[in-house]
Formats: structure tokens, C-alpha cells, sequence
């Protein structure tokens, strides 16, 4: 048979998949309209400035302005860093106590993990709004539960305003944010350590591997592609973080811009504040910048991190 | 969501419109307003003495979530839609209006020689010509404290700076009370009840703001770092924990008793009123020597002006005469205590603690907050800087002159005053 025919063999065999398309468009058109024109609204307007009532196209000046001019770079500086700041709280905290309670939660021999998963998972499910205002109330150092416990305990010397001082609001807030979300991992990492198959944990007892062990060598392996995809969406949650800060410290993110992050750097910008009226180009700019760092944290782990990822085959 | 909204209530409004209309060959004017709080005061005390006093007008107040205003007002003048009456924000926000020709200049309106020239300064082009809202009321800054407090304490209302920590010294050495109730957690707290409530003081009001707009003073003058440093000295009297204490908290540790002296803005005093099961008593921000001339901020909040696309001017005009005449004062006044009228003529007002802020005017300069006008349109923006600087003063995150320097240096970045 030459090439010709068997061309025309599969063109046959094959016919034009309309299916494909007409069950992609739901998704396509939705996405496209909400998340992708909007995208590129975005970068465009992060390319006009508006002078004197109408937009004009001014190239990279706004991002000049962003990193060159003081008044601009000194508080992106300090959001990047703030935000990176929170973000290595997350990774430091939230994951590793996520990978415990999923390996304490999978142990056979505990009882009430039912309880516990729900109970670990429940704040998740909360507003940030709920969870900002009450976590002010329980930090409160005049009406909060907080200094009444560490009274108890005998540890009320340890007590400070924690959201109102520099050196420790961000941190307070990021370990608000760790309660707040420390289920999503427990609940990934669970499925994983519940998802291996019995056979290999049986071959490793039988090889004497067990106990600590045995999760050092045989499961944590297992499951570092979940650890993989919760440190990614840790990263892309925390660089759009937003809500926590604003909820529980204002849109000035005080004290000092101590617990300001791209997110409320981006709403001052974008919508104003008060007496500051908002400019939407360098709020875009910001946005923009802001969809390159998590974009670029995003490329690094799809192509250096999980090419090199190993799967348990079955 | 948001069109079908603003579709409703133009609908709403065209409705109301028309069947004003069909009941009687009369006029309706439409206010547009933020202030939904005042409803009931509009509807029963406000717009019964105008359209008594004016038949065939009648008038409909119709306002908008605060946070919305700007925006549906925005999207209402660019449609045409708009009520003919305009409930004016202070400052840039109407002067931006006025300049797209939204609203109407008013210099010329009967009764507009009833206010003194800080009080249309929130409403007029820079350089003080046009005119293009009517002054409604304004809010004065100054300390409410605990009259039952000072009683037992043996405490005299200072008048000094001086006296001023005597008395906070005597209140902290018994320990009953809190001395005084602020936090810095909200930032805004330190800055419009701490410096800008005392500041008038030190740069003596209107000369010191004139000047500083005018490039003539700077904020690192003396006289602008002295409110600074006077703050500085009041953190070892607010409560324990202040840096996390939130304008709520401030509140509610004066209206429990637990705090004798409350830096305070006179919009407080309904609410304290309500809420407070003691004797309150006010007094202005301490002058530096006995027999010095006291400034006291009062503060332009809200106004109204004329829709320039109005389709019955004569009669918006009519009304806008009525909100600057003193009847309207008075209704007013009285019926917001705390929101006082910008008014020429004083106004009689029943509630005790409004009568004492106002007494003030008569002895006292008046001003508006220094960051107001001009000052706050660049990046970054002073209003909001002396907000996180005022409160980094109190915590000991800067020195006073620090906090100035930067400050001065954030204006200069933008600001060239006209020479």
C-alpha cells in the first residue's frame, strides 16, 4: 500500500470530531470570557497612562515609574519582600504540620479521625472576613481570649499586640493563614498516603522497614508529587493574597506598611484609598508584575521540578 | 449585577418622577446623596419646612450606599439621569465634578454670604473664585472626657498643654481609669484625633495651612514637628496594648468608663450619647501657654450644589437658598448633633456636648485639616502617609523630625507650589 492510500485510509477512518469541540466550548467561552480577556485587558492597561482625561499609550513608562521612582519602588520592594516573607511561613509551616496530621490521620491505631479531618478542615471553608475579624478579637489585648489563656498558663509576660507591632504583625498574620489553610495539605497528602498501595508497604515491613522509617523511606517518596502540587498552589495562593491583610489590618496594611503584600499594594493603587484617588494603569502595571512572578513560579515547577518527579508505577 | 441595579433605581426614580408629576402640576427636585443614615430626617423634618414654605416643589431624597455614591453618581451624571441636587464630598472629589461641568457654579447664590471663606474653601476652585456647593456641616475635633472621672479624681478641665499632662499624670497615678483612649492599630485614629485635632494649635490654623499650600512653610518647620512631638509624648498614656487597639475599641473603652479623656471628633456624640451611662464634657485642644489664641479644627464634611444639567434650575436654586439659610441650620444641627452647620448665624442646638463643641467657634479660629485641600492629589499621598506617620510617632517607629522629614520629602516629590 503506498502512503497515499493509507492517508486517505485514516482520513476516513477518522472523521472530524465535532464532539470535541462542542463539549470544550462550555469551558473555553466561560474561561475566555472571565479569565482571559480580562487578563489581557489587563496588560494592555497596564501599557496607557491617562493624561488629561483620556488614555494614551506611554509603553513600559508605568513599570519605570513602578521600579525606578521611589515613590513607587520602596513600597513594591517592601510588598515583594513581605510577600515572600508570608510565603516562606506557608511553605516552613503550613506544609510540614499538613504532612503530620495526614501521617498522624492515616495511622490505623487512631480513633475519632473523622472528627479530627473535619474539625483540622472546617477553617478552610471560612470567609476570610470571619476569620480575620475573629482572630483581631482573639488577639485583641483588651477584650481578647488570648491574654486571659497565656494569663492561665502563666504566660501572659509573653503577650504583646501582636497585629499592632512591626516586627511580629506579618508573621502573626501568616500563622493566622497556616490555621486558616493548614487542611488543604492534610486533605491532599491524606488521599496520597491512603492511595499507596498495600503491597509496597507490606514488601517493606517484610524487609524490616517500619516506623519512622518506613515514612522517611517508603511514603514520604510516594508523595512528594503531592508535596509538588500543594507547595505550587501554596505559591500562587500567597502571591494573590489579599483578603487576610485587608480584613484584619485595612487597606493601609499597618502598622507601617509592616504587613502590606502585592495584593494591598495593588488595591491602593488600583481602587485609591481615602483622600488617594485610584490610578488603574499603575494598579495594572502592578497586576501585571504580579502575573509574572507567579507565572514564572509556575513555569519553574512544571518544567524543573515535575519532569524530574518520579511516580510509583503500578 | 451593577446596571441592573443602577437600571432599577433609574427606573425607580423616572416612576416616582412621573407620578410626582401627574398628582399636581409641581416640580420635583431629586436629591442624590451618601448619607442613607438621614433618611427619616429628610423625609419628616427637612423637606415638609421647604415645601411648605415653597408649594408647588417637591423634593425627593434619594440616596446611595456610601461606597457606591461615587461611582453610580459617576455612571448617573454620564447618562443624564442624575437628581438635580448633588450631595457634595469635600474638596477634590466635587472639584473634579465641577470641572467636567457636572455641577453648576453657585458664587453668585442668595445666601451663600452666610458662610465665612473656610467654610466654602472645601467647595471652590483653587484659587477661591467659583463656588459650586453649599456648605452643610462640618465636624470639630477636640477631647471628650468623663465628667463623673474627673469629679471623683478632684480634676480641672486643662487648658494648657501643661495642665493637659498634669491631668493625665494625676489619672494614670490613681489607676482607675485608662487616661486617655486611642489606639494606633487603624492608623487614622493617630492621625485626625491626634495631629490634626492639636496640630492647629502649633501652625495656627489658617495661616499655617494657607502657607503650607502656598510652599511658604514646610513640614518640617517647627511648628509641624511640635504636634508630632507632642504625640510622641502621649504614649505612656493610652491603654495597654494600644498598638493593636482599633477605633471601635477606643470607643467602646470610653463609653464602658474604663478611659477618662477620648480625643475625639464631634461626629462621636450621638452615638456616646446613647451609649454612655455617664456625664460627658468636651474641651478644645489645649493651647501651649495660658492666653495663647486657640485654632480648633472644623472640619468641612458635606455640602450640596446644582446639577448643571438640570432640568429646573430655578427652583434647585430655590432650595439650595433654603440649605444655606439658618432654618435649615437649624433643623439641621439639631437633628444631627455633632454635624454642625457652617452657618454665619449660630445656630441654637439643644444637646449639651454639641452646644460646648460649637461654643468654641466663638472663642477659638477655625480650620480645616491641613492635608486636605491640594495637598493629598499625588503619590504618595499626605493624607494617607501622616495616617501611617502619626501612628509610627506614637509607637516609637520614628522621631517626630523623622517622621516630618519624610513627610516634607513625600510632597516635595510632587508638589510645586505655584510661585
Amino acid at each position: 500500500m503506498d502512503t497515499e492510500t493509507m492517508a486517505a485510509e485514516t482520513r476516513a477512518k477518522r472523521p472530524i470530531r465535532w464532539h470535541v469541540g462542542v463539549f470544550l466550548a462550555p469551558a473555553v467561552l466561560v474561561y475566555t470570557a472571565f479569565m482571559i480577556l480580562p487578563l489581557f485587558g489587563t496588560l494592555q492597561l497596564s501599557l496607557f497612562r491617562n493624561i488629561e482625561q483620556s488614555q494614551v499609550f506611554v509603553g513600559f513608562s508605568n513599570f519605570r515609574t513602578l521600579f525606578g521612582d521611589p515613590n513607587w519602588s520602596v513600597n513594591f520592594w517592601n510588598a515583594l519582600r513581605n510577600n515572600v516573607w508570608f510565603f516562606i511561613i506557608h511553605m516552613l509551616v503550613q506544609n510540614p504540620i499538613g504532612i503530620l496530621l495526614a501521617a498522624l490521620l492515616s495511622s490505623p491505631k487512631l480513633r475519632f479521625t473523622a472528627f479530627y479531618r473535619t474539625a483540622i478542615f472546617v477553617p478552610t471553608i471560612l470567609s476570610f472576613v470571619i476569620v480575620g475579624f475573629a482572630w483581631k478579637l482573639i488577639l485583641s489585648p483588651i477584650w481578647g481570649v488570648a491574654p486571659h489563656l497565656m494569663d492561665f498558663v502563666g504566660l501572659k509576660s509573653f503577650f504583646t499586640p501582636w497585629l499592632g507591632k512591626e516586627q511580629y504583625a506579618l508573621t502573626a498574620l501568616s500563622l493566622v493563614s497556616v490555621w486558616q489553610f493548614v487542611g488543604i495539605p492534610m486533605m491532599l497528602i491524606y488521599a496520597a498516603l491512603l492511595s499507596i498501595p498495600d503491597e509496597v508497604i507490606e514488601a517493606a515491613e517484610c524487609d524490616g522497614v517500619t516506623g519512622m522509617a518506613q515514612f522517611w523511606k517508603i511514603k514520604l517518596p510516594l508523595i512528594l508529587p503531592s508535596i509538588g502540587i500543594i507547595s505550587i498552589l501554596t505559591f500562587v495562593g500567597n502571591f494573590n493574597a489579599f483578603d487576610l491583610i485587608y480584613t484584619a489590618q485595612g487597606a493601609l496594611a499597618g502598622p507601617n506598611y509592616s504587613t502590606d503584600i502585592l495584593g494591598t499594594f495593588l488595591y491602593r493603587a488600583f481602587f485609591g484609598f481615602q483622600l488617594q484617588v485610584g490610578d488603574p494603569n499603575m494598579g495594572a502595571a502592578i497586576a501585571t508584575i504580579m502575573f509574572l512572578i507567579i507565572l514564572a513560579g509556575v513555569c519553574v515547577y512544571l518544567f524543573l521540578v515535575q519532569t524530574r518527579l518520579r511516580r510509583y508505577q503500578f | 449585577m451593577k446596571t441592573k441595579l443602577l437600571t432599577a433605581l433609574l427606573l425607580g426614580t423616572s416612576i416616582l418622577g412621573t407620578t410626582g408629576m401627574a398628582l399636581a402640576e409641581d416640580v420635583t427636585l431629586n436629591i442624590e446623596s451618601w448619607r442613607g443614615d438621614d433618611l427619616t430626617i429628610w423625609k419628616d423634618k427637612l423637606i415638609p419646612a421647604f415645601e411648605a414654605k415653597n408649594p408647588g416643589i417637591k423634593v425627593v431624597f434619594a440616596p446611595s450606599a456610601p461606597t457606591e455614591y461615587d461611582a453610580a453618581l459617576g455612571a448617573k451624571l454620564a447618562a443624564g439621569s442624575a437628581g438635580d441636587l448633588i450631595t457634595c464630598r469635600p474638596f477634590d472629589k466635587s472639584l473634579e465634578l465641577f470641572k467636567k461641568g457636572n455641577l453648576a457654579d453657585i458664587s453668585s447664590l442668595p445666601g451663600m454670604d452666610n458662610f465665612s471663606p473656610v467654610a466654602k474653601a472645601a467647595w471652590q476652585t483653587d484659587d477661591g473664585k467659583s463656588s459650586f456647593c453649599v456648605p452643610m456641616a462640618s465636624v470639630i475635633h477636640g477631647f471628650i472626657y468623663n465628667k463623673d472621672a474627673f469629679d471623683k479624681l478632684g480634676l480641672k478641665v486643662p487648658t494648657t498643654v501643661e495642665e493637659f499632662y498634669a491631668v493625665l499624670d494625676k489619672i494614670k497615678a490613681d489607676g482607675t481609669y485608662i487616661p486617655m483612649a486611642m489606639g494606633t492599630k487603624d492608623l487614622w485614629e493617630a492621625a485626625t484625633m491626634g495631629y490634626q485635632n492639636i496640630g492647629p494649635n502649633y501652625w495656627k490654623g489658617e495661616e499655617g495651612r494657607a502657607a503650607l499650600i502656598k510652599g511658604e512653610q514646610k513640614l518640617t518647620d517647627p511648628q509641624w514637628v511640635e504636634p508630632f512631638k507632642e504625640l510622641a509624648k502621649w504614649k505612656p498614656y493610652l491603654g495597654d496594648g494600644f498598638e493593636a487597639q482599633t477605633y471601635p475599641d477606643s470607643q467602646n473603652l470610653f463609653t464602658l468608663g474604663r478611659a477618662a479623656i477620648y480625643p475625639a471628633g464631634s461626629w462621636e456624640i450621638g452615638l456616646f450619647n446613647t451609649q454612655a451611662q455617664f456625664q460627658m464634657g468636651a474641651f478644645p485642644p489645649p493651647v501651649q501657654k495660658a492666653g495663647d489664641t486657640c485654632y480648633i479644627s472644623d472640619h468641612t464634611d458635606i455640602g450640596m450644589g446644582l446639577n448643571a444639567a438640570s432640568k429646573h434650575p430655578e427652583e434647585a436654586k430655590k432650595f439650595l437658598s433654603w440649605v444655606a439659610s439658618p432654618d435649615f441650620a437649624t433643623i439641621y444641627a439639631n437633628a444631627l448633633p455633632g454635624f454642625f452647620s457652617l452657618n454665619s448665624t449660630p445656630v441654637k442646638m439643644e444637646d449639651p456636648l454639641a452646644q460646648e463643641f460649637v461654643s468654641w467657634r466663638g472663642k477659638c479660629k477655625s480650620t480645616i485639616r491641613s492635608t486636605y485641600q491640594i495637598l493629598s492629589r499625588g503619590t504618595p499621598n499626605l493624607e494617607n502617609e501622616t495616617w501611617v506617620e502619626s501612628a509610627n510617632v506614637i509607637n516609637g517607629t520614628d522621631t517626630p523630625e523623622a517622621a516630618a522629614k519624610k513627610l516634607q520629602d513625600g510632597l516635595d516629590s510632587w508638589y510645586k507650589p505655584a510661585k
